[in-house]
């Protein structure tokens, strides 16, 4: 048994290991062997190789494993992934959208998965024509005149976006005196992280008692040496930033530019265009707002759109109408402005694109509009059925996401970690937790506008009597927990400390442990 | 001297103009069990309320900020390897860096430990 993952001893042991038709299932490395083979192939003949030193000095050690094999311990593996199809997945500020079956439908369609970059544009014009409806969409639904498809998700998009601005302050030849960028202190980590990337200073500014950036620090931070604010909206408390426009004006006078991370825009798609808010660049993640698959079902996509202000620094590619159908402008030489570059091989992540416009058109622009506002809906529902009970840092009414602290848990010697993890026994994907840092031992609740009312009471019902029992006393509900899952609690400090980042068969082991 | 602190919750003690860091208490039980440390190199300028060094624990990752100005003389290596030190020791084996101060003076602006534990009281 492994030491890091220990078993619940009281819990009825069998003979495999199996907990009825819940599998252990081992490392493909420790099932198969090097001397089992899926299909019969002729011995290899002897050669002569010319490979001299560079041969490896041994053979690769590949896991050998019948067809059924693999598939069964593939299908036992996927059986272990919680996911958006099995249940509620609330975990704040990673959006966990269903991603509908049109998408998946369309996304297969062979005209589209069956296509190469690299085939003349004359045989691929109708992605070529998607990708620029695309586009305008995007460009739309947030009124901004330019958008950069290519980048491959959302950090991806962020330094798309921060890219252009650089551009913009080098040819204003004030890329010597504006070194810093600001940041709200309850920012995606990326943020800052995007800045320092690219060489910029990073400025924090703090948050003021509603949760919202303070507008008079803000001020005072402003000057000739500032680039840019990089701003989420609504923001990591799940809050709408109401001083936008001011920002956006006081920034803009003092010669800076305004970077919004649109993380969050699923949260105000079809009511607010950030382009009316003063806003000169923001990425889009369509595996949040439009419903691309997420996480280990991915690859992300996070198209960058940009103001009057940043559309000739656009990069390279992008896709114009001419008369002889669609064309790809690929050069700076063929491109009538002044692009910053490119930010990957190719043109973006085509199945994406595909995924995100049929969301689009199966929705319609209503039907975008009420998605944000059934994501807001459904978390002021469980704010609001939850706030008597757990404590919010913050007075609501919040946006798509719902915020809470550890106040409630005071003296029960519980801490948000232990609820989360009582929560897996009672089979919730836990929420977010301690994020955003500004709030004590934060619990970040999203739930997605497509969860029904049953659903959400269930889950509600759920934090409630976990609440009861914390207040109670049954401590050992949480600090125990998970009890029920095939691991119980992992030793993250150790993982940590001592980290395995690679398999090693037993002896290898038992050498490193000496 | 007696050591005095920063509302960032870091501790510096000053013996003649060579001054010794770490984090406090309180900020080692906020964080739970530090994983890795980032230090900074020897000879590297920093100004007060500058990011001076890195914590990180199974929670979070935070900065710890130059309590004054000056010149970092010596790293505590140990934590590379030992990180646990910083819960176990906080105020003693766990210090971070000690530094040259270039204005002593920087640290009237500090709390002592009378007005830090008040502080800390008002965090709740």
């Amino acid at each position: 048994m492994n030491e890091m993952t220990p078993m619940k001893q009281d819990r009825k042991q069998t003979f495999t290991g199996h907990q009825a038709l819940i599998l252990e299932e081992k490392l493909i490395f420790e099932i198969g062997s090097a001397d089992k083979s899926g299909v019969d192939l002729e011995p290899v003949p002897a050669v002569n190789t010319r490979l001299g030193d560079c041969m490896a000095p041994s053979k690769p050690n590949l896991p050998g494993l019948s067809e059924p094999e693999a598939l069964r311990h593939f299908v036992r593996l996927s059986q272990k992934n919680h996911s958006i199809d099995a249940g509620l997945y609330p975990l704040g500020s990673c959006t966990m959208k269903h991603n509908p079956r049109l998408n998946e439908k369309m996304a297969r369609l062979p005209g589209f998965s069956d296509i190469h970059p690299l085939q003349p544009v004359s045989t691929v014009q109708g992605a070529l024509e998607l990708m620029d409806e695309l586009a305008h969409w995007l460009k739309t639904l947030t009124n901004m005149p330019a958008v950069a498809l290519s980048p491959k998700a959302g950090a991806h998009g962020e330094l798309c976006g921060m890219m252009a601005i650089r551009a913009a302050i080098e040819a204003r030849g004030e890329l010597e005196t504006r070194r810093r960028v600001l940041v709200p202190e309850s920012a995606h980590g990326t943020n800052p992280a995007t800045a320092a990337l690219l060489g910029f200073k990073v400025d924090e500014i703090p948050a003021n008692a509603d949760g919202r950036v303070d507008l008079a620090a803000f001020k005072d931070k402003l000057g000739d040496d500032v680039a840019a604010i990089m701003l989420t909206n609504p923001n990591t408390c799940g809050l709408f930033e109401r001083d936008i426009i001011e920002i956006a004006d006081a920034l803009h006078e003092a010669g800076g530019y305004f970077y919004c991370d649109g993380a969050n825009f699923n949260a105000i798609v079809g009511r607010v265009r950030p382009g009316d808010l003063g806003i000169d660049a923001m990425h889009i993640n369509l595996h949040k707002t439009f419903s691309t698959p997420h996480g280990g079902g991915g690859p992300g996509s996070g198209p960058t759109v940009l103001s009057d202000r940043l559309e000739a620094f656009a990069p390279l590619p992008y896709v114009v109408a001419g008369e002889n159908g669609f064309d790809l402008i690929e050069l700076e030489a063929q491109s009538a402005n002044q692009p910053f570059g490119r930010m990957v091989a190719f043109h973006g992540q085509m199945g994406m694109f595909v995924r995100a416009l049929s969301y689009m058109k199966s929705h319609g622009s209503d039907g975008l509009r009420q998605v944000a506002e059934d994501a807001v809906l459904n978390a002021n529902y469980v704010l609001a059925s939850l706030q008597d009970v757990m404590t919010a840092p913050f007075a609501g009414p919040c946006m798509h996401e719902a915020l809470f602290d550890d106040g409630f848990l005071k003296g029960t010697g519980i801490d948000t970690l232990d609820f989360a993890k009582a929560m897996i026994d009672e089979g919730y994907h836990p929420m977010t937790m301690y994020f955003p840092l500004v709030v004590h031992g934060a619990m970040l609740i999203e739930p997605t506008e497509t969860e029904s009312r049953d659903t959400l009471d269930l889950f509600i019902a759920t934090l409630r009597d976990l609440v009861r029992s914390a207040n109670a006393g049954e401590t050992e509900r949480f600090t125990n927990a998970p009890e029920l899952a095939p691991r119980r609690r992992l030793d993250e400090t150790r993982a940590a400390r001592q980290p395995i980042l690679r398999w090693q068969a037993a002896e290898e082991t038992a050498q490193a442990a000496e | 001297m007696s050591k005095k602190f920063t509302k960032d919750h870091e501790w510096i003690s000053l013996e003649g103009d060579l001054a010794r860091i770490g984090i406090t208490d309180y900020a080692q039980e906020q964080l739970g069990d530090v994983v890795f440390v980032e230090l900074p190199e020897a000879g590297r300028q920093v100004e007060q309320g500058n990011d001076a060094a890195v914590v990180e624990s199974v929670k979070a990752a935070s900065e710890v900020y130059a309590p004054v100005s000056g010149e970092i003389v010596e790293p505590n290596v140990k934590l590379e390897d030992e990180p646990a030190l910083v819960n176990q020791d906080p105020a003693e084996g766990g210090w971070f860096f000690t530094m040259k101060v270039s204005n002593p003076d920087e640290l009237n602006d500090l709390m002592d430990e009378a007005a830090y534990a008040d502080y800390v009281k008002e965090l709740g």
